[in-house]
């Protein structure tokens, strides 16, 4: 008996932990026109949704997704019609070129003249015409830093991320682009290289750095809690993550190193799935209105691609660099590629190379 | 009739089955032996040989071996304590020990990562008594400290369930005869616990070798285990048909793990018994 009630105890247990791991989905009112909405996990005002579906009497299905390679999975699964997705640039490149996004004539939108211009022409690396996708935050990718041991002059450079002194002071990316990028860009390539021996000649930096004990650990969405922590000196992180860290810690700071580094668009794009492109478009023409704009910048605190977004800002929130980047910064900037599927697996088998070494 | 009832009541059961289990093992067998075209290969599975992936179902394998013998070491005579307890309730002293299972496992790995972390917990309290930190964070000692808090209940419950089975009489019957404590253990304790002792090394070696997330954690990106690999093939990189070769492999070392098992839990019964 007694080895019953535990293994009862024991099966129960185990039941509980895998029916946390996976979460609901929610459903919708099939009352009336929808719009089914995927975008990344706590990417909008939820107040904007609601807005939305008040002004327009459309009911929004909304979906979250965590990684742009989980989104591709779930687009194509294709269980779900999805009507407008919003993901990374090089994922839409990707989904462009194997013709699953709708071209769409997004200069007619009435708000579309609010976008700024800058970022348009940065966003023509992946939609030469602007005629496949509309921008929707961006950011840079750089060097998060403690002010009280680190200056700012050390983190002006790549180099420092070499430097033997930081011993275990150092946190790279856990994520195979992001952690080669300084180390191709310190070689003098750029970070869309894709020639097997410039990328052994980063790997051999990133072995070495590793070898001499410099890096703490590889994170992702533990990095702003570790340098809020002051668990270490400097970290490699994206533009947005370290401005939530710089908010709960006054000693960090944000920096994009002289050589250039990695801008990123998230971007909206409707996909061949989409079963209502009226709607789809009504939906973006809302983002870009400016109090919309100004409703996701507040609750998000990514750079809004938004003009008048920027221009209402506080100064101290204007010139944070990790939030809005200068036009400096983005001029030294380049925007990551879509890598074909050799090149993926090229880039994939390096990483784990690094990682195991 | 009853009979159909018995069978119509097995029907969910047989759909989960096959949903959940057989459906899921034919796609990770056709993307296995399949490359991106859909024709017939071996190298994803060959691709263990590989360098990078030898090292890493190396470590998997000699961090699972290490988890499951502390495991061992630490449950024997933790149950041999509670089997002989002289409290009325001994059901409540297990249910103590069960109690932390009751929260998700990821949770209470993030609490060890806190603890343990540069300035965590454990490392204020040192530096504050003036004692030197420890650093086995994002170390394979962090990785395996994780996996032995997880999966201790899991050798604990077999081994002293099959502690309580033994007799009180078998053993003083024994202590008439003229047995000493080693002897009794040696010749009715430890051979009455080795089917519990299987099955705690099997539920707690299998998990360990597959673990990716305890890794991950309190890894921090250092410690790669095949579990990794096979998460990156499948998340990061969209190597579907690598990530598929490999959970094939590791499906292979787990049956075989299990097998050897069942082999000596044979041999094991058989002297008990006689």
């Amino acid at each position: 008996m007694k080895k019953r009630i535990f293994s009862a105890l024991l099966i129960s247990a185990l039941a509980v932990s895998a029916l946390t791991a996976c979460g609901g989905s929610s459903s919708a009112k099939k009352s009336g026109q929808t719009l089914t909405v995927l975008n990344y996990g706590k990417y909008i005002d939820e107040s904007v949704v609601k807005q939305f579906e008040k002004e327009t009497g459309i009911t929004v299905k909304y979906e979250e997704y965590e990684s742009p390679e989980e989104m591709y999975t779930k687009y194509k699964a294709g269980s779900i019609n999805y009507d407008v997705i919003c993901s990374s640039e090089y994922m839409v490149e990707r989904l462009i070129n194997e013709g699953e996004v709708l071209e769409e004539d997004y200069d007619a939108m009435d708000n579309y003249k609010n976008l700024d211009p800058t970022i348009l022409d940065m966003s023509a690396s992946y939609d030469k015409n602007h005629t496949y996708s509309v921008p929707y935050f961006y950011g840079t990718l750089g060097l998060l830093y403690n002010k009280t041991t680190i200056d700012a002059k050390t983190v002006s450079s790549w180099n420092c991320l070499w430097d033997p002194t930081y011993e275990d002071e150092i946190i790279m990316e856990n994520s195979v682009r992001d952690t080669f990028a300084p180390a191709l860009i310190s070689k003098g390539y750029s970070l869309n290289d894709t020639d097997e021996n410039h990328l052994r000649e980063a790997l051999d930096i990133l072995k070495k750095q590793k070898d001499d004990k410099i890096v703490y650990a590889y994170y992702v969405d533990e990095t702003a809690d570790a340098m809020i922590g002051e668990e270490a000196s400097i970290a490699l992180c994206y533009s947005g993550e370290a401005a939530l860290a710089m908010a709960e810690n006054d000693n960090l700071d944000y920096s994009v190193p002289k050589e250039g580094s990695n801008l990123w668009i998230d971007s909206w794009f409707i996909p061949k799935s989409c079963t209502n492109q009226t709607n789809a478009l009504k939906f973006l023409n809302f983002l870009c209105k400016d109090d919309i704009a100004e409703k996701n910048f507040e609750y998000v605190q990514y750079a809004s691609p938004i003009t008048s977004v920027v221009e209402n800002q506080d100064a101290d929130v204007k010139n944070n660099e990790a939030i809005n980047p200068s036009s400096d910064t983005i001029k030294r900037c380049e925007i990551y590629k879509a890598l074909s599927d050799d090149d993926s697996a090229k880039y994939t088998k390096l990483w784990q190379e690094l990682l195991s070494y | 009739m009853r009979k159909f009832k018995q069978q119509f009541l097995a029907g969910p059961y047989l759909i989960w089955i096959i949903g959940f289990i057989l459906l899921p093992l034919i796609m990770i067998l056709y993307y296995a032996f399949t490359n991106g075209d859909g024709s017939f290969t071996l190298s994803y599975i060959t691709a263990i040989a590989d360098e990078t992936n030898r090292k890493a179902m190396g470590l998997s394998l000699r961090l699972g071996i290490i988890c499951t013998i502390v495991c061992l070491v630490l449950s024997y005579p933790l149950a041999m304590i509670l089997n002989n307890m002289k409290i009325k309730n001994q059901g409540l002293v297990v249910f103590i020990f069960m109690l932390p299972m009751w929260m998700n496992f990821m949770l209470r790995i993030l609490a060890w990562k806190l603890l343990l972390s540069k300035n965590g917990v454990i490392n204020s309290i040192l530096t504050g008594f003036g004692l030197s930190r420890i650093n086995i964070i994002n170390t394979p000692t962090a990785v395996v400290l994780g996996m032995v808090y997880d999966f201790l209940p899991f050798m604990l419950l077999p081994i002293y369930n099959s502690m309580t089975r033994i007799r009180k009489d078998w053993i003083e019957a024994a202590r008439d005869l003229g047995a000493g404590n080693v002897t009794i253990f040696l010749k009715i304790i430890l051979p009455l616990t080795v089917s519990g002792i299987i099955s705690g090394i099997v539920m707690v070696f299998v998990p360990s070798l597959t673990s990716f997330a305890i890794s991950q954690v309190l890894g921090g990106g250092h410690v790669l285990l095949i579990g990794n690999v096979i998460e990156q093939d499948f998340m990061q990189g969209m190597q579907w048909n690598a990530g598929s070769g490999l959970s094939f492999v590791l499906m292979i070392f787990v049956i075989a793990s299990m097998t050897i098992v069942n082999i000596f839990d044979k041999e094991g019964e058989g002297t008990s018994i006689c």
